[in-house]
């Protein structure tokens, strides 16, 4: 192995990318963007459900319970209705998401210990936060009820409920550091798909063959341009969630940086695995899409939970190294996990990147077919 | 002399599926020679340029190379070689100096030896002014003259040039020409391929390729002479109607029309009369008629026409 012509081979991509502005705005802007339109989009919190209130009791009891909603802080009451029909009307226009409909005999039936309906409408449609907004409901009736419904004889069960790692339940705390690992084997894969492609496509590729170059220089040389631009983007995401959206790194950075650079290694290889096996840009930025954007997405545990997947996909997310560094950026982050922690997902990282940087290897022969 | 060749090809064969582009080709060229590989798209000669710089293995026969076998050991072959192929392969988005740098790399050029060898690369092919241009911003002849550098930056000994001179310009054909020719004085084998025979002249021996394989092979102006027939060219009032009058004549081995003349190739002296016999019988006017040296042209299309 010449170090010479793996040093010339990573300089001429360099000057590459840096004299293409679309390779730039791939390796810098997209992952900056990608961050920011998740980190502020994609929030599973639900807040501010749009709240109609058809209150035909009007009493001091009705009020209060209409106020432990508003003041729940999940739950904005938008209008007052005077009407039934009323109720429809603004669920079906999506102007309310729920509607609250207390009858008119609401404080009488509680004054007398009778069970008293109250009728809460919500919007299905959006099952996702249909179920949270119950949940929300469901709690607020019971503070309700331990102060104004009848003495219980029984003792009931009292769960405290502590939810350790994200206290906060906020959606973005697990998002962000999962997107870290989703934008690293996008951005780099996509980028160095089209790295041998593109020799081939110009015709350089003949040129370069000819040469005594070796194929394991070539593509040492190809990817260290494009690690080096990959480790940017990890620190700079790094940095984002830390100090753009507030998600705590409770590990050590040094290993996450140390895991990154292993998890980078074998998404960079994997992208020159299809470059070579592509020998066309359109075809390899297709592959690299399916083979790497689509199931670090769905299928990484990054935004679905894989426990809720079904059973063939479940272990279809094992053949995906996403779902282990998704695993490992989220342990760290917010578990603050220590390598023992996450040895067997780091392992098979660096299983993965050696085993397709070997197969990358062999496929690359300098021969025209 | 029993320096070995610089190139010895024995059979060396090549299909692409049902296609066959080489169909047991066989090559000597000595060292120091500018040998022409001659013929007309798809005869062959990219295929044969590829196999011999080791970039594409021959589905059967081989190649010695500087020495080296094409099939075993075609990564000896590349250091000895200057390949240039026929695309322009150099990157265009880096500049004329940084192609020659990425170049030296690859072929481990000490750090020494490369002022003075760029400097003069540089001179000879008149870049100097040009070297920090993006090589997408060269003229045609001018990209061929970087790649020409490229491939002589290692000092190889024996350069393989797949159409060099392909859509340049007279101007800059003749300082290519001039630039191999100062490299021959070097004593570094060309092998080069072309499918201009005014190209072809200039070469020191030259092999016509024709469907895969080698018709004829020799100095331009032997294979001149080599065409065992008379060459006449006419020059008749009808050009058309002569042409096809011709065709019927006894004797007559090749006829090509080049604009208002008739080049006819004669297989026996004596039937010079008949061809002047035949047009005037047919009311023709020839306006000359003169025994003329046979162009390479004449010789390839009347061997082609054989085949």
């Amino acid at each position: 192995m010449s170090m010479l012509r793996v040093k010339a081979i990573a300089k001429k991509e360099f000057i590459q990318v840096g004299r293409d502005p679309f390779s730039l705005l791939m390796a810098f802007l997209m992952p900056v963007m990608l961050l920011v339109i998740f980190g502020y989009a994609i929030t599973l919190d639900v807040n501010n459900i749009r709240t109609v209130v058809y209150d035909q009791d009007k009493s001091a009891e009705s009020r209060e319970l209409i106020s432990r909603f508003r003041d729940s802080g999940y739950f904005t009451i938008e209008a007052y209705l005077q009407d039934q029909r009323d109720i429809d009307r603004k669920l079906d226009s999506g102007e309310a998401f729920a509607a609250i409909w207390v009858p008119n005999d609401f404080s009488k039936k509680l004054q007398t210990r009778i069970d008293s309906p109250v009728q809460i409408i919500l919007d299905g449609s959006d099952s996702n936060t249909a179920t949270i907004a119950q949940g929300y409901i469901l709690a607020i009736t019971e503070q309700f009820n331990a102060k104004f419904g009848g003495v219980r004889v029984a003792p009931r069960v009292d769960a405290r409920i502590r939810v350790w790692y994200n206290t906060e339940l906020r959606s973005r705390n697990f998002i962000v550091p999962g997107l870290i690992a989703v934008i690293m084997s996008v951005i780099v894969a996509l980028l160095t798909s089209l790295t041998i492609a593109r020799e081939w496509e110009r015709g350089t590729m003949e040129q370069l063959i000819s040469t005594p170059v070796k194929t394991r220089e070539l593509i040492l040389g190809k990817l260290i341009p494009y690690f080096v631009i990959g480790l940017i983007d990890t620190l700079v995401a790094i940095g984002m969630s830390v100090f753009v959206f507030d998600v705590a790194l409770r590990g050590s950075i040094v290993l996450l940086i140390a895991l990154s650079s292993v998890f980078l290694f074998g998404s960079l290889s994997f992208g020159i695995l299809i470059s070579i096996v592509a020998k066309s840009q359109v075809l390899a930025s297709q592959m690299a899409m399916i083979g790497t954007f689509l199931p670090a997405f769905l299928l990484s545990g990054f935004m679905f939970a894989i426990s809720n997947m079904p059973k063939p996909l479940q272990v279809l997310t094992y053949a995906i190294p996403a779902r282990y560094f998704v695993s490992i950026v989220k342990s760290i982050f917010l578990k603050g996990s220590t390598l023992a922690l996450i040895g067997v997902e780091a392992l098979l990282l660096v299983v993965y990147a050696v085993a397709v940087f070997v197969v990358a290897n062999r496929k690359l022969v300098k021969r025209i077919m | 002399m029993n320096e070995p060749p610089a190139i010895a090809a024995r059979g060396l064969t090549r299909t692409f599926g049902k296609t066959v582009a080489l169909s047991g080709l066989d090559l000597g060229i000595r060292r120091g020679e500018l040998y022409g590989l001659v013929g007309p798209d798809g005869a062959g000669k990219t295929t044969t340029m590829r196999i011999l710089s080791g970039v594409m293995l021959p589905t059967s026969g081989d190649a010695l190379v500087a020495a080296h076998s094409v099939v075993n050991e075609p990564e000896r072959v590349k250091e000895k070689i200057g390949y240039m192929s026929q695309r322009f392969g150099l990157y265009e988005d880096l500049t004329v100096i940084e192609n020659i740098h990425f170049y030296a790399d690859l072929f481990e050029v000490p750090a020494k030896k490369r002022p003075p060898r760029i400097e003069r690369l540089l001179g000879f092919s008149n870049l100097t002014p040009f070297k920090d241009r993006l090589a997408g911003n060269l003229s045609g002849g001018m990209k061929q003259k970087l790649g020409l550098a490229c491939a002589l930056i290692h000092t190889p000994e024996v350069l393989l040039l797949d159409e060099p001179t392909n859509g340049v310009d007279p101007v800059s054909r003749r300082d290519f020409w001039k630039i191999l020719y100062d490299l021959l004085r070097e004593k570094i084998t060309i092998f080069l391929s072309t499918a201009y025979l005014d190209e072809a002249e200039r070469c020191t021996r030259i092999g016509l390729i024709h469907a895969g394989r080698i018709l004829l092979e020799d100095q331009p102006a032997l294979l001149r002479r080599s065409l065992d027939m008379k060459m006449l060219e006419i020059r008749p009032d009808n050009i058309r109607r002569a042409a096809q009058v011709l065709e019927g004549v006894e004797g007559i081995a090749a006829l090509s029309v080049y604009g208002d003349r008739i080049h006819v190739g004669l297989r026996k002296p004596d039937s010079f009369d008949a061809v002047s016999g035949a047009l005037e019988s047919h009311g023709i006017r020839i306006e000359s008629i003169r025994e003329i040296v046979p162009s390479l042209e004449d010789v390839f299309i009347s061997r082609v026409g054989h085949e």
